[in-house]
């Protein structure tokens, strides 16, 4: 299933400032969904493979070499044991994570790790993380990953031109990345932590959306706070409207601190109820995720078994 | 469905909770499924009584009998509760705080017990009785063994009332429980608890834990039954305050029924609760505190926000937000862990709810609900919007209790409070705006005793609940709810029920004044002076075209008076209203200024009033020039305090400001005793205009003329027009006028029991608050701070607003 890209629309700063965000109201919000709804048994399972599907598995750091980044990918591949699937019934489901997302220069053994799989490699670009490189150069960054295969490109957006208010800039900004991306698809970072307040993360959310992001993603691992429910509950209200406006579905991903299995499904639960089940598919929902997915592991283990399931059982990335 | 299914379609799937321990729970503590009933510590088996089945309203099973509790079940109970209420005085403070900290533990320890006992019974999610109603619950026990180790610090002076009947809803057993018991035994009262006979369940759960913490018997009695057992509780003899959450109606009936005793009452009764978008409001937030609000508990909240009130400019965005939320709420077992509205407790109820819902689509209103579908079995019914109607529609006006919302749009704030407050009812309100400045301006002028402002149904033990108007009148919670529970311990003011018993006819004769030897000073005489009525700031002539002679004790005619009417009434209650909203908008400062000169003119002339009370009374003229200094003095005390009645900042958890707002009650009618002309005036009078009232004032019958001589003092002083009125002539018949007038919020009364009872009766249909005592001036002779609280409670409301914050 693929998603007609969002192509974006003119700026409309009235439309993209004129939104009222109430914290307090948001967080009761996301403090009573995950009392309100669960799953279990067989749902649970379920669910926690479709969670799998969406992990963009990470590896974001300075001593990556491509020996690690190659078990990264063959982990990318295999992301359940075999017979942890085969005893949920779930062999034939052909799970495998979303995407596997590194640097630059780990894009090309990424590749070649991944080559048959069907599974994208993302690249973290523009600078990442904190964006504030040369401008020719953080758009020159896209297009050389473009050029090394990245299928996904996630930059991250000027927070500078949120706190002052230069939503004309953020706006050009992101629309010269969209185009640099050509095929790739476009992840725009808000880098929520760092924005300050839930009325900046609904309009950045709005002015990239309009600016033409396939996908708008909280934060880069990297800010103190990174994704939680609150922040998620905005940018998804925020893609509501603009779907609602535009008939154009703008993905969403969640990055940074989603460690288990439990978060997961609350993170399910909030893109069902306020988005609605497209969203619960890798092509409008990741999670952006490295520890996440041995928690999942875990947790399906036991489903399998019925016996609670340790660490060391999960092949390690 | 297998796991590849699901993993397509991404659909919830059951998430039971299991009702084993609690069947397990009901079939260990009772005798083949019925319960006795819990008097006196131990439980009083009834061969002979009715039963009542109460039964799971989602799947209509069985559940227990309960025992039908009769008159005499209540008269044992309330003899229990008075034979145990002075051993729980000596405990004394820390001992009740313990057992209430016991209490708390204990309905902590048994939660989910208690969750889902409190589900099978009454319908409710199970998401809502284990998150809501049990924590809530346990935190009202907690708070109030604070305020049981505090009573004497806290509240010097004050004992607790008594014995308390407490009769409480079907809609939050266990929670409405806390919120009667927790206050009374913290207050040191003993209580006799009637639970609904649709959940009594949590009730008898409690009782058991009363039990458990070893509370000495008699302290808390559960007396199960229907309407008629709690009828006949609140007749037993023997109880000093009556609590009551429930309808209106029956509200109505328990004013009259202690019409002329003076048994305490707080009564907790219906509203039609406005829910307020402004455009500038998140408007999603708003959709989802909608949620909260009126599909909360199915819609069987007293506060619930059944009126929507949107602003035109956003009104068909807001309506579409709505119903696609609408699509999303689940309907189902409510001992499912995903649903999010369970069963309407019993099929009466849900029938009710029909043909409301059937009353508005042929009155041509637009019924709309979501296309996904309620169980087909077992009470249930759909979360509804209804648009398209006017403020004449049925389902504006009237109390659905149900999952209805009735939606109607504003075209600015001012327009916003007028429908807001176009109703019979007062009990609270959600205003969902960004802007503080329109928040603030909006929350005081809502007629409603709570206030959430971009929130809706929070709740908590430290913050005040209770209604404006016909929602009824005393708070449950927080400080001001303990006041419900207490009296003087010296009382100044209040009497036994015996004594105004006794002394009915006391108010027909004054007592014989010692001497009645002519004042030392003669009074006044030349130019003749006909007293008229004070309306409005004017000297009006009764309406009636009559006059009353006043005759002094020796039997001599010393002037008239004019002979006030219901008309004269009628009209002064109109300028007091009109009045009203520029008196209690006006500056403490300036009130207090005002009242100061009042006293300043009075003074100038208190030879001449000292002299009229010797005139009229036969008492001496010291004793008269002791009443004016008295007086005067009286005016000084409420003047300065004008300006010192605070409200405060609860400490409620969570990230809000929790304002409790002091606001003048309205507009008071008042009768004075016939002792005491002047006095009696001006101590009544002076802390209902200085705390914000308006006042509509019958002066001493029978010594009417230091109230005739003050219409030039106020005239001199200041004081707006329509602010103080004063109607002379029959006092009884002027004050029932009063009590039945639905524009009048409160009555204070001194005088005979019969009417005291009449104040009482009338009162009931408007449920406006009343102060009715027997014959009696301590209440104004005294300036014990106990006395003065009494005038600051009875001229106040506390309004509760609370204010979440955060960016």
């Amino acid at each position: 299933m693929t998603h007609p890209r969002n192509p974006g629309m003119p700026l409309d700063l009235e439309w993209a400032l004129k939104q009222n965000i109430n914290r307090s109201a948001i967080e009761r919000r996301t403090a009573a969904l995950p009392g309100r709804r669960t799953v279990k048994k067989q749902w649970q399972v379920a669910w926690l493979l479709r969670a799998v599907t969406c992990i963009d598995l990470t590896t974001l750091a300075g001593d990556d070499t491509p020996g690690n980044v190659r078990r990264l990918c063959a982990k990318a591949r295999n992301p359940v044991r075999k017979d942890v699937l085969d005893a949920l019934g779930a062999q034939d489901l052909g799970i495998t994570v979303g995407a596997v997302c590194v640097y630059h220069e780990m894009i090309v053994p990424a590749l070649d790790a991944l080559n048959g799989s069907g599974i994208p490699v993302a690249a973290v670009s523009t600078g990442f993380p904190a964006g504030l490189t040369p401008f020719h150069l953080r758009v020159a960054e896209i297009e050389e990953s473009v050029r090394a295969g990245a299928g996904e490109i996630d930059i991250v957006i000027s927070r500078r031109h949120v706190l002052t208010g230069n939503w004309d800039e953020l706006y050009d900004e992101v629309v010269r990345y969209r185009s640099a991306c050509g095929e790739a698809h476009l992840k725009t970072i808000l880098a929520t932590g760092e924005l300050g307040t839930l009325q900046n993360v609904y309009r950045a959310s709005m002015v990239c959306m309009m600016a033409g992001a396939d996908f708008i993603k909280t934060s880069t691992g990297k800010e103190s706070v990174n994704a939680t429910l609150p922040v998620s509950l905005v940018m998804a209200r925020a893609i509501r409207d603009y779907a609602e406006r535009t008939g154009w579905k703008v993905g969403f991903k969640p990055a940074g601190g989603i460690r288990t299995a439990k978060q997961s499904l609350d993170w399910l639960v909030l893109m069902k109820e306020e988005l609605g089940d497209a969203w619960l598919c890798p092509e409008l929902f990741r999670f952006g995720a490295s520890g996440l997915l041995t928690d999942i592991e875990r947790q399906l283990e036991h489903n399998a078994t019925g016996r609670y399931a340790a660490m060391n059982h999960q092949p390690m990335a | 469905m297998n796991t590849s299914e699901i993993f397509k379609s991404m659909e919830y799937g059951p998430a039971p909770e299991s009702a084993a321990d609690a069947l397990q729970w009901i079939k260990g503590h009772s005798s083949n499924g019925k319960f006795d009933l819990f008097i006196d510590g131990a439980w009083l088996q009834r061969a002979d009584n009715a039963e009542l089945e109460t039964t799971n309203p989602a799947t209509g099973d069985k559940l227990a009998t309960i025992t039908v509790g009769t008159g005499a079940d209540a008269l044992l109970a309330v003899r229990a509760a008075r034979a145990a209420l002075d051993g729980w005085q000596a405990i004394g403070p820390n001992g009740r705080a313990r057992y209430l900290y016991a209490l708390a533990r204990l309905i902590q320890k048994h939660s989910r017990l208690l969750a889902v006992l409190e589900t099978l019974d009454n319908g409710k999610p199970i998401r809502e009785s284990r998150d809501i109603d049990i924590p809530l619950a346990a935190r009202h026990f907690y708070h109030h063994a604070g305020w049981a180790q505090l009573l004497n610090t806290e509240f010097p002076g004050y004992t607790a009332v008594g014995v308390a009947a407490q009769i409480i809803p079907w809609n939050f057993p266990l929670l409405m429980l806390a919120w009667k018991a927790a206050p009374a035994l913290a207050a040191g009262c003993t209580i006799v608890l009637k639970p609904a006979e649709n959940t009594p369940l949590t009730a008898l759960a409690f009782a058991h834990l009363c039990t458990e913490a070893g509370l000495p018997g008699g302290v808390v009695n559960i007396l199960t039954g229907d309407g008629s057992t709690g009828e006949a509780l609140t007749r037993i003899q023997g109880i000093s305050k009556i609590a009551f959450t429930g309808s209106t109606e029956v509200g109505r009936a328990i004013r009259k029924s202690t019409a002329g005793t003076d048994i305490k009452l707080t009564l907790e009764l219906g509203g039609k609760s406005p829910f307020i978008v402004f455009e500038d409001a998140d408007l999603d937030s708003a959709v989802e505190g909608l949620v909260d609000s009126i599909w909360f508990n199915q819609g069987q909240v007293c506060c619930a926000g059944s009126r929507l009130l949107v602003q035109e400019s956003i009104q068909e965005r807001f309506i579409a937000c709505v119903k696609a939320r609408m699509q999303k709420v689940r309907v189902g077992s409510p001992m499912d862990k995903t649903v999010d509205m369970g069963a309407i407790v019993s099929e009466v109820q849900r029938e009710r709810i029909q043909s409301m819902v059937a009353t508005a689509q042929e009155e041509g209103a637009e019924v709309w609900q979501p296309s996904g579908t309620c169980p087909s079995s077992g009470c249930f019914y759909p979360p509804t919007l209804i648009t398209g109607t006017g403020m004449t529609s049925t389902v504006m006006q009237e109390e659905i209790f149900g999952p209805v919302l009735t939606a109607i749009s504003f075209r600015t704030p001012a327009e916003a409070v007028e429908i807001a407050n176009n109703t019979r009812y007062g009990l609270a309100a959600s205003v969902w705006t960004e802007s503080i400045s329109l928040a603030l301006d909006v929350a005081p002028k809502l007629k409603a005793g709570t206030v959430w402002i971009n929130s809706a149904n929070l709740f908590d033990a430290g913050s005040g609940f209770g209604g404006y108007r016909e929602s009824g009148f005393g708070r449950e919670g927080g400080r001001e709810g303990m006041w419900e529970y207490l009296k003087p311990a010296q009382s100044a003011t209040g009497y036994s029920a015996e004594y105004i018993l006794e002394h009915t006819d006391l108010g027909d004769e004054d007592p014989e004044p010692e001497e009645a030897v002519l004042p030392t000073h003669a009074a006044t005489t030349g130019m003749d002076r006909t007293a008229k009525l004070y309306i409005g700031g004017k000297q009006a002539r009764p309406d009636s075209g009559y006059s009353l002679p006043v005759v002094s004790p020796d039997g001599r005619e010393i002037g008239l008076v004019g002979a006030g009417s219901r008309k004269d009434i009628r009209n002064a209650v109109e300028t007091a209203r009109a009045a009203l909203p520029g008196w209690a908008g006006a500056t403490a400062h300036l009130r207090a200024q005002i009242l100061y000169y009042i006293a300043e003119n009075l003074e100038v002339r208190a030879t001449e009033f000292a002299e009229r009370i010797s005139v009229q009374t036969g008492r001496s003229f010291e004793d008269g020039a002791t009443e004016v200094a008295l007086s005067i003095e009286r005016l000084f005390t409420w003047a300065a305090l004008a300006d010192k009645v605070d409200g405060a900042v609860h400490s409620t958890p969570g990230r809000q400001a929790t304002l409790a707002m002091v606001e003048p009650v309205g507009i008071i009618g008042i009768g004075c005793a016939w002792e005491q002309p002047l006095l009696g005036l001006v101590a009544t009078v002076a802390p209902a205009i200085a705390l914000g009232n308006t006042v509509i004032l019958v002066p001493s019958e029978k010594h009417p003329l230091s109230a005739t001589d003050l219409y030039q003092v106020l005239d001199t002083s200041d004081l707006p027009a329509g602010v103080v009125n004063i109607v002379t002539g029959p006092r009884d018949p002027l004050m029932q006028t009063l009590a039945s007038h639905d524009e009048v919020n409160a009555v204070w009364y001194w005088g005979t029991h019969p009417g005291v009872k009449s104040v009482h009766e009338l009162s009931a249909a408007n449920l406006k608050r009343t102060w009715a005592n027997g014959v009696s001036n301590d209440a104004w002779l005294s300036t014990s701070t106990t006395a003065l609280e009494r005038f600051k409670h009875e001229a106040t409301q506390v309004k509760n607003i609370w204010i979440p914050y955060g960016v």
